[in-house]
């Protein structure tokens, strides 16, 4: 029992047969070889599986595909700067050396990218709040957090938007 | 690939009603965040799903309406409710409340609705609401009704809707929210990703001098199987010098509350915290109201 799902991918048009049955993680990762989408505890708790509906961090993995329908999804394989370099944001990740073993940084990076692209400020508080639902057994969250933060700072120079 | 065994997604509300209709086994699934969980885990394998996660034209959105009540599309998200203009300005306890569900993801895909429809004592909205006295409103094939909260909880997962019936609306009556101010306590191991050890929520409507509790509203989640109030503390503590209330109002309400033990905690530290954490909330909900305490 087959479906087409229509949606844009990483800024494209997208036309894929999926599973009623699947997870958006899975759509992603098997039919289109997006696999910076990791699947971690497949259970919306970890936050590896993160991705962008509609500029909304969400986990893919607790998200059917057939929800995609018409929407527009983002991953990390769709980041990229005019020249194809990494973008602030992901430079900042390896600056701050905020990645060790690397499962979780994709996941991390998208809600990043939602949390950068608001133009706002945030306390370090905030941005703990912010990234909390992402597990990393790695880094300790520290150099995480320093990342996220220079990036916000960084953006806010260029495209700030006053406090509400 | 989850275990689902079929998946209608309904193009509109009564759609979805017909949907229920056709199918006796069929289990409504909204933002997914409970059911495909327990999905995963096993627990429903090869259910058929009746999706309503589309239906967010009929189903979402938080509008103040002419009478003054607040009304909550159940579609709408956790987030949705938090970040709601409405919310903020009229009920801004029930926006916080919303925020300790989970973590941002889950707060953006989770909703309202299936907070309270899942019928789970620990679930984070449903406290204040019970100290709001929201009324659900539920539709069916024989047309819409509504349910007090007061009488919506029917024991652990089980609430007063029909198989084919869809929760459409909750409803905040203005007299309900107006004159209060709020604060919800989750008590729970981690800041987030977990769910609450003891839930409180406290409103208080404070006299003009701000010194007196005239009328104060207490709930509790896991304090029982189902979200529940405490009549008792709120008639002790109610009209009494706000610093007084919040002294008694804990031990008021012990004598209403009755909680489990579980992996979780115990019985008698669930007791303490509904002692402690009670005279906390009031104490943090008269000082929104601008009481010195």
């Amino acid at each position: 029992m087959m479906e087409i799902l229509h949606c844009t991918v990483n800024n494209k048009p997208v036309e894929v047969g999926i599973d009623p049955r699947e997870s958006l993680a899975d759509t992603l990762r098997q039919r289109l070889g997006l696999t910076s989408v990791k699947k971690g505890c497949e259970v919306g708790e970890c936050g590896a599986c993160t991705v962008l509906v509609d500029g909304v961090a969400i986990d893919s993995c607790i998200y059917l595909s057939v929800w995609a329908q018409g929407k527009t999804i983002l991953t990390v394989e769709g980041l990229q700067n005019e020249n194809g370099e990494l973008t602030p944001l992901q430079k900042a990740f390896v600056e701050e050396a905020a990645v060790q073993c690397g499962f979780c940084t994709p996941g991390i990076i998208m809600s990043a990218v939602e949390i950068v692209g608001s133009g706002k400020l945030y306390t370090r508080d905030e941005l703990r709040k912010l990234i909390s639902g992402h597990l990393c057994r790695c880094t300790g969250y520290e150099n995480i957090l320093n990342a996220v933060e220079r990036a916000v700072n960084e953006t806010h120079k260029f495209v700030g938007k006053e406090e509400e | 690939m989850y275990d689902i065994g079929s998946i209608y997604q309904a193009t509109s509300v009564a759609d979805a009603i017909r949907a229920l209709q056709a199918d006796p086994a069929a289990l409504v699934i909204a933002g997914g965040t409970d059911v495909l969980i327990k999905i995963r885990e096993g627990k429903l394998a090869g259910c058929s799903l009746v999706s309503i996660h589309e239906l967010t034209g009929e189903l979402s959105g938080i509008t103040l309406a002419d009478n003054g009540d607040v009304e909550i599309g159940p579609l709408s998200t956790f987030r949705d409710v938090t970040f709601s203009p409405v919310i903020r300005e009229k009920i801004p306890v029930l926006g916080e409340a919303t925020d300790m569900a989970g973590g941002p993801q889950l707060r953006a895909a989770g909703t309202i609705g299936g907070n309270v429809c899942n019928g789970i004592t620990s679930a984070d909205s449903a406290s204040t609401l019970t100290a709001l006295d929201a009324v659900m409103v539920v539709r069916g094939p024989a047309g819409e009704r509504q349910v007090p909260i007061s009488q919506w909880y029917k024991g652990v997962g089980k609430v007063d809707l029909a198989h084919d019936e869809l929760l459409v609306k909750i409803v905040i009556p203005r007299e309900h929210y107006e004159g209060f101010t709020g604060h919800y306590i989750k008590y729970a191991m981690r800041n987030a990703m977990d769910i609450a050890t003891l839930g409180v929520s406290c409103l208080v409507k404070l006299s003009a001098d701000k010194g007196t509790a005239e009328t104060v509203k207490l709930a509790f989640g896991v304090a029982g199987p189902v979200p529940m109030r405490s009549p008792a503390a709120e008639a002790a503590v109610s009209g009494l010098p706000i610093g007084e209330a919040i002294e008694k109002i804990g031990k008021a309400a012990l004598g209403d509350v009755n909680p489990r033990t579980s992996w979780r905690a115990s019985k008698e530290f669930r007791l303490q915290l509904v002692e402690e954490l009670s005279g906390r909330a009031l104490r943090e909900a008269a000082r929104k109201g601008g009481a010195a305490v």
